[in-house]
């Protein structure tokens, strides 16, 4: 925090004080800018995935490596829409489907007392293979195209399993039941045996 | 073929026009799923160029759908303030979708049991609404919809949190089931806020007419489910069904209970009622919706011809002030809007005749031999 330089001018406007500072690797070389939030703002420059140095500043090369800091450099921030947590606790509302991984810590408490719970059991797009399944092969590392498989731990797919199972009591499906508690125990014992 | 605006006001709403199971108590089952797409950010965070990107993206898709066929499909931008909040009287949009502009659009079918908002909180907010109590039935038939766009449109999905969706609220199965109830025997014996409080308790809320914040006109609420994580789209049904029906058993017995120890007010209120709509000549629409509520409590307890009931249900809608500028083909102030709608109302129940408490009450004792 001390080492926040406060004091620096906004290299746009020249009279507000600069908050986000912006640097972008272009053909090899380091450019930084200094902004203020408005100007920041006005650019686009807080989101990464619509704005690049080079249109502000003319001339720089196509493809390059972007990465903002801002005073608060602790901030959590998405790298794939530029939401922060505190955006967040503002709104109550996330800014991509991505934000769900960044933001991952602290989310299940949450949700717990939002919902009760913190697993989906309900429908699943076929793109995306049934949990179950999932759980009875553990090798097969399924992967779709936009998403990155995270492999879940043997003691969360336990519970996943035991939930799964007692909503199929629920719902009288015991053919589905009996194939969840095989499963069950078939994993009890695997972590008991590592 | 695209269905224009006129097309689409001419025609009452499905669910105003045909009577489904409970369709005393309960007048409408609703049933919307959220959905967003993966690497795009959600409409409240999204910059105008990504809400458009959006939009051309599950606007094909939506209108080429069985379902969608003779579509009504628009851009918001491309509606009048008022058509828009015609929209929102019909309960086919939400009122901040009303509000909604550049990149945001929605997609409908004829019959209006069928709507999708695009780029409301969510990229997609589809809706399924059914006349009565009919939860399964309006989410059957929008599982469907939502099985054929996921191999047309890369759902953002995750196997902890399910559907991902802007709000977390709204997690899991992104679905959120509610019915609009009339309940005028609860409020009249002053159980309502009791009722809401034990709804509330079991993780479901209770709101107005138009949803979140507004107030409980004419003794509709809609009553919905809370959590969508950690519970099945057939469970958070049965859930809602069980309420319900307890909830239908409640009003009927409040109403009983009133007919037995207070007759004359019931009698008085309905009467009230009646005198008021046939002769009023200026009617606000709080005023006017809450009698039509006690026209319609008439018939269901036998008050008032049943025949009367759909006229109710779509004057309920017709008589809002969108509604009523729409057919005045002119902005109307809001004392003219007062005048046209007691017009309306006078014109639509001019065969209504006065009530007949006095058939229903044997009829009743019979009832009660049972």
């Amino acid at each position: 925090m001390s080492t926040s330089p406060t004091y620096m001018k906004c290299d746009l406007c020249d009279t507000e004080n600069a908050t986000v500072f912006f640097s972008q690797v272009a053909d090899g070389k380091l450019q930084k800018v200094n902004l203020c939030k408005k100007c920041a703002d006005e650019k686009g420059v807080t989101d990464p995935t619509g704005f690049a140095l080079a249109d502000m500043l003319e001339g720089m090369g196509e493809q390059s490596k972007t990465e903002i800091s801002t005073v608060d450099s602790e901030e959590l921030t998405c790298p794939c829409c530029g939401f922060t947590q505190s955006d967040f606790k503002k709104t109550g509302r996330f800014g991509c489907s991505d934000c769900y991984e960044v933001f991952d810590e602290g989310l299940d408490g949450l949700l717990e007392a939002m919902h009760k719970h913190n697993q989906h059991v309900g429908k699943t797009p076929s793109a995306f293979p049934e949990l179950p399944d999932i759980l009875e092969l553990p090798e097969s590392k399924t992967s779709s195209a936009n998403t990155e498989e995270i492999e879940a731990s043997p003691v969360d797919k336990l519970s996943a399993l035991k939930q799964a199972l007692s909503h199929s009591v629920e719902d009288e499906d015991y053919e589905e039941a009996a194939r969840l508690r095989d499963a069950i125990s078939q994993l009890e014992s695997q972590i008991g045996d590592s | 073929m695209a269905m224009r605006f006129s097309t689409l006001l001419k025609n009452p709403a499905e669910w105003m026009r045909t009577p489904g199971p409970e369709s005393d108590i309960v007048i409408t089952s609703r049933v919307r799923l959220a959905r967003n797409l993966t690497n795009h950010p959600f409409p409240g965070w999204a910059r105008k160029e990504d809400r458009i990107t959006v939009m051309e993206e599950v606007r094909p898709p939506l209108e080429s759908l069985t379902e969608m066929k003779d579509s009504f499909s628009e851009e918001m931008t491309k509606l009048s303030a008022i058509e828009k909040q015609v929209l929102v009287e019909r309960h086919l949009i939400s009122r901040e979708h009303a509000a909604k502009g550049i990149g945001c659009g929605t997609v409908m079918n004829r019959k209006q049991t069928i709507s999708v908002m695009i780029n409301e909180e969510d990229h997609l907010r589809m809706q399924a609404i059914r006349p009565g109590l009919q939860l399964l039935a309006a989410y059957r038939s929008l599982d469907q919809i939502d099985s054929t766009l996921e191999g047309e449109l890369p759902y953002a999905f995750d196997h902890q949190y399910g559907y991902l969706t802007a709000c977390p609220t709204n997690l899991g199965t992104g679905m959120r089931s509610s019915a609009m109830l009339h309940l005028p025997g609860l409020v009249l014996s002053e159980q309502i806020n009791q009722t809401i409080q034990g709804a509330n308790k079991i993780g479901l809320a209770v709101r107005g007419l138009y949803g979140e914040g507004t107030e409980a006109l004419a003794n509709l609420f809609q009553i919905s489910n809370q959590n969508t994580l950690g519970t099945n789209e057939k469970e958070i049904i049965e859930h809602l069904n069980r309420v319900i029906t307890q909830l239908i058993e409640n009003e009927k017995n409040a109403r009983m209970k009133i007919l037995e120890d207070r007759p004359t007010m019931m009698q008085d209120q309905i009467g009230r009622a009646y005198a008021v709509l046939k002769y009023a000549h200026i009617i606000t629409s709080k005023e006017a919706l809450n009698f039509l509520s006690m026209i319609r409590l008439g018939c269901d307890l036998g008050f008032v011809p049943d025949e009367e009931r759909e006229t109710i249900n779509v004057l309920l809608t017709e008589i809002q002030p969108a509604h009523l500028q729409i057919s005045a083909k002119r902005k109307l102030t809001a004392e003219e809007r007062d005048i046209l709608r007691a017009d309306i109302i006078r014109t639509s129940l001019n065969r209504l005749t006065p009530p007949d408490f006095g058939s229903i009450i044997t009829e009743r004792e019979n009832e009660d031999d049972e």
